[in-house]
């Protein structure tokens, strides 16, 4: 059932900045925003460029950015750190395994009609699904 | 200025340039999270219910997204030279295989469990979240795994 308490119109705006953000990086450096691409070149140093390093540290000054035009939105991180774990481990494996995210393949790869990003989005939406269908359905947690 | 002199000026400025893009396509793109909300777990994680209460604002995310990408996509392919006039570097890889398959359902597993992917993962770094850091590291951790136990199988 669509939870209509819970949807928020706005972020379709959000989304829209997200898009600009993309295509300024396309456009700009001709370089994809695939976030889990550009945070293991980070974490390799080998051949990491500055405007990578650069791109990661928009990301993390961008609350600060915000808060000067408007207060954060509720945020509620309610997994244990056990959880914690194992997700990221699995988000690092997999972005890498796979080639990307939701930003490089969601959104990079979608708007460039990709074969690959398309099947890369459609996996990991029905495993996210099922997961917290699991989780949330039938165990009752997260 | 000499040739040698007028050469490293103009790499100079466009290495500052391509930096500054960087920084400022990583300032918007954070914005551009925290205004659609997905920088909160809960809300990835609604739209994921969707056999529950199900939050659809994340497909919205998307949508919005992809309308102007897909506009950017289109420019950047009549334009084969970018901005500061290098070749625009896209992936080439066409083929579907089990590494792709294998790896996006291992990344949607962890992503349904905490609801944080890796963008808004260094977002809520940056917004002082503690969990985001045990997350983060666990990220990297992953990273690295792959990279020198994984991938050197692969090959």
């Amino acid at each position: 059932m669509v939870d209509w308490q819970s949807f928020t119109p706005i972020s379709l705006i959000g989304g829209l900045v997200i898009g600009a953000a993309a295509s300024m990086l396309l456009l700009g450096i001709g370089r994809i925003a695939g976030v889990s691409g550009i945070t293991a070149s980070v974490v390799r140093i080998k051949n990491v460029e500055a405007w990578q390093v650069l791109f990661l540290l928009g990301l993390i000054v961008s609350p600060l950015i915000y808060q000067l035009i408007a207060p954060l939105p509720t945020i509620e991180v309610t997994s244990s750190v056990p959880l914690l774990i194992i997700a990221g481990l699995l988000v690092g494996i997999g972005t890498q395994l796979g080639s990307g995210c939701t930003s490089g393949h969601g959104i990079c790869g979608l708007a460039r009609f990709s074969k690959r990003s398309l099947v890369a989005v459609l996996t990991f939406m029905a495993t996210g699904i099922i997961t917290v269908t699991l989780f949330q359905q039938v165990f009752g947690l997260i | 200025m000499s040739k040698n002199g007028l050469l490293k000026n103009n790499i100079s400025k466009r290495n500052f340039l391509k930096n500054s893009i960087g920084l400022i396509s990583g300032l918007l793109f954070g914005v551009g999270l925290i205004l659609s909300q997905m920088v909160n777990p809960q809300k990835v994680l609604g739209f994921l219910n969707v056999f529950g209460a199900w939050d659809i604002s994340l497909a919205l995310v998307m949508g919005g997204a992809l309308m102007v990408s897909v506009v950017g996509v289109y420019i950047a392919k009549h334009n084969p030279k970018n901005l500061i006039g290098e070749p625009i570097v896209l992936p080439n890889k066409t083929i579907i295989d089990k590494p792709l398959i294998f790896g996006a359902a291992l990344f949607g597993i962890g992503w349904g469990i905490a609801g944080i992917c890796p963008a808004p993962a260094i977002v809520l770094l940056g917004i002082g979240q503690w969990q985001a850091l045990v997350f983060v590291v666990a990220m990297v951790i992953g990273i690295i795994a792959y990279q020198q136990l994984i991938k050197p199988k692969l090959s």
